[in-house]
C-alpha cells in the first residue's frame, strides 16, 4: 500500500516532468523524485533493513535530492540560461505521450513476471515508464540541461528496476554506479558551462551545423 | 425509490446558490475584506427575476431558448447525482454517460446562444468554452470509469453506495487521483479561477461571462441559477463519489455530504485566493494533466 503509493508518486513527478515548463521546477521534480526513489529502497525490503541497505538509501537521497540539483541549479546560474524549457515537443503532446508510454510499460510489465513475485506488481512498469519518459526527455529537449535531466530520470529507471529484482544488491555495486552518476553530472554540469561560454546557449539544436 | 433520496434535489434547489456565497466569503476573509453577504446570490436572483428581458431585433428563438433549456439540462443533472450515500431519485446502468451529456447539452445552448447575438466577442468566449470542456471532458468520464471498475457499478449511485472507509484503504492512490481530476474538472466547468476568473470584465479573459452579458432579467437570473446548480452538481458528484461517511442513518450521512459540500467551496474561494488565472494558452495543459490523472487512475485499476 504505501510501496504503491510511492510508486504513484514517481509516476506523478514523470508526468510533472514531461508538462514543465520552467528548467527550475524540472530540476526541483527530479530532487523530489530521487527522495522518493531512497523511501523506495527502504521500504522494498521485507523486514528490518540493513546497514548497507540504509546507507544505500540515505546516500542515493542525499544525492539525488540534494547534491545534484545543487550542482544543476549552480550549473545553470553559472551559465546563465533562460528559464524556458523549449521542447521539440509540446508539454500537451509530451504528456499524452507519456499517458501512452505508462500504458504500454505496464503491459509489458505483465509479460515480465519477477522471479519470486514479491513486490508489488507496479514496480516493473514504473521502472520501465521512468526508463521511456528518460529517453523521451533525451530526444525532445532542446537544451543540454534538460538532457542531463533525462539522462537522471532514466538512472531513476534503472535504480527502480533494480530495487525490484534484486533482494540486495551488493554495497559496492550500488555505491559503484552511484559513484558513476555522480561523476556524470558533474562533468555535464562543466560541459554546460563550457557550451555556454563558447556559444552563448545550451541549445544542443544548434550543435548539430557545427563544422570543425 | 426511497423519499430520502429526494433530499439532494431539493437542497440543490433550496442552497446550491448559497455555494457562491460561501466562496465569495472565503475570499473576501483572505483578502481581509467584510464581503458581500453570504445570501447576495439570493438577492441578485430575486431582483433579476422581477426585471422584465430585451432581445436583440438580430437574435432568433435560439437566444431565448438558451437559458431556458440551460436550466432545464441542469436540473436533470441534480437528480442523477447522489449525496452522502444515498442512491439519487433517478439511477440506473450508464446514468454517468447521461450526466456528461445533460452538462454538454447545457453548454450547447449557451455556446449557440452566444453565437445567436452575432457578437464576435460573444463568438470568441464561446469558442474558448468549447476548446476547453472538449479538454475537460475526457477527464471527466476516465475519472468516472476508473470509479466504475473500481466499484463494479456503472451507475453514479452504485459507486456512491460502494463507497465505504474501506475502499480509501485499499485504493487510496487511485481515489485521490480521481479526486484531484475532478476538481479540476470541477474548477474549468464552472469558470472558476486557474482557468477563468469570475470577478474580471475584461474581454480578454473571460470565458463564461462573455457568454451571457446580452442576457438580462429573468434570463441572466437563469444562467445565474444555473451555473449556482452546475457548481452543486458537479460539487455533489465529487463529495457522492468521495466522501467515505456511511453511518447508516440518511439523516447523518446527508449532513456529513452537506458540511463537505461547503467545505468543496471553501476549498474553491482557498484556491481563488491563492492563484493567479493560468494564461489562456497553459489552461490545455492543466485540462489535459488531468487527463492524464485520470487515465493513470484508469490504469491503475485495470492491471
Amino acid at each position: 500500500m504505501t510501496l504503491d503509493t510511492i510508486l504513484i508518486l514517481v509516476v506523478l513527478t514523470n508526468l510533472r516532468l514531461l508538462g514543465a515548463s520552467r528548467i527550475g521546477a524540472s530540476v526541483r521534480t527530479v530532487a523530489v523524485q530521487g527522495i522518493l526513489l531512497g523511501l523506495l529502497a527502504l521500504l522494498a525490503h521485507h523486514g528490518e533493513p540493513s546497514v548497507s541497505v540504509w546507507l544505500v538509501a540515505v546516500g542515493g537521497a542525499v544525492l539525488k535530492g540534494v547534491v545534484f540539483p545543487w550542482l544543476l541549479l549552480r550549473a545553470l546560474r553559472s551559465a546563465d540560461v533562460e528559464r524556458e524549457v523549449e521542447p521539440f515537443v509540446g508539454p500537451i503532446a509530451s504528456l499524452l505521450a507519456g499517458v501512452a508510454a505508462l500504458g504500454v510499460s505496464l503491459w509489458l510489465a505483465q509479460r515480465l513476471p519477477l522471479p519470486d513475485g514479491a513486490h508489488s506488481s507496479v514496480l516493473v512498469a514504473v521502472a520501465l515508464f521512468s526508463i521511456l519518459v528518460g529517453l523521451f526527455l533525451i530526444v525532445a529537449r532542446k537544451k543540454a540541461i534538460s538532457q542531463v535531466l533525462g539522462f537522471l530520470v532514466m538512472e531513476n529507471g534503472i535504480y527502480t528496476f533494480g530495487v525490484a529484482l534484486v533482494r540486495e544488491s551488493p554495497l559496492l555495486v550500488e555505491l559503484g554506479v552511484m559513484l558513476d552518476v555522480f561523476v556524470a553530472v558533474f562533468v555535464m554540469g562543466i560541459a554546460l558551462f563550457h557550451i555556454s561560454r563558447e556559444f552563448d546557449h545550451i541549445d544542443t539544436h544548434e550543435l548539430t551545423t557545427l563544422k570543425d | 425509490m426511497q423519499a430520502t433520496s429526494l433530499i439532494q434535489p431539493v437542497l440543490a434547489l433550496v442552497l446550491s446558490p448559497l455555494m457562491f456565497g460561501v466562496i465569495n466569503r472565503t475570499k473576501a476573509w483572505f483578502a481581509g475584506r467584510r464581503g458581500p453577504p453570504v445570501l447576495q446570490a439570493y438577492y441578485d436572483l430575486s431582483k433579476l427575476l422581477r426585471k422584465g428581458a430585451v432581445y436583440s431585433r438580430t437574435t432568433t428563438w435560439v437566444f431565448r431558448a438558451g437559458p431556458i433549456v440551460g436550466l432545464a439540462a441542469v436540473l436533470v443533472a441534480t437528480v442523477l447525482v447522489p449525496l452522502g450515500g444515498e442512491p439519487a431519485p433517478l439511477a440506473f446502468t450508464g446514468d454517468l454517460i447521461l450526466l456528461a451529456c445533460v452538462l454538454g447539452l447545457m453548454r450547447f445552448f449557451t455556446v449557440t446562444a452566444a453565437l445567436d447575438t452575432g457578437s464576435s466577442f460573444e463568438g470568441m468566449g464561446a469558442s474558448r468554452e468549447v476548446t476547453f470542456s472538449a479538454l475537460a471532458e475526457p477527464a471527466l468520464l476516465l475519472g468516472l470509469a476508473a470509479m466504475a471498475r473500481l466499484t463494479g457499478s456503472l451507475s453514479l449511485s452504485g459507486m456512491s453506495t460502494a463507497m465505504a472507509l474501506e475502499t480509501w484503504r485499499q485504493a487510496g492512490p487511485v481515489l485521490a487521483l480521481v479526486t484531484a481530476a475532478l476538481m479540476v474538472v470541477l474548477l474549468a466547468e464552472n469558470a472558476r479561477l486557474p482557468v477563468d476568473d469570475p470577478n474580471t470584465h475584461l474581454e480578454l479573459t473571460m470565458i463564461h461571462e462573455v457568454m451571457a452579458l446580452d442576457h438580462c432579467g429573468p434570463d441572466l437570473a437563469f444562467i445565474l441559477y444555473g451555473a449556482a446548480l452546475k457548481l452543486w452538481v458537479l460539487a455533489a458528484l465529487l463529495v457522492g463519489l468521495m466522501l467515505p461517511v456511511r453511518t447508516g442513518n440518511a439523516w447523518l450521512d446527508i449532513g456529513a455530504g452537506l458540511g463537505a459540500m461547503f467545505a468543496v467551496a471553501v476549498a474553491v474561494g482557498v484556491v481563488e485566493s491563492s492563484m493567479a488565472r493560468l494564461r489562456l494558452l497553459r489552461v490545455p495543459q492543466l485540462l489535459v494533466g488531468a487527463g492524464a490523472l485520470a487515465a493513470l487512475a484508469l490504469i491503475l485499476t485495470l492491471k
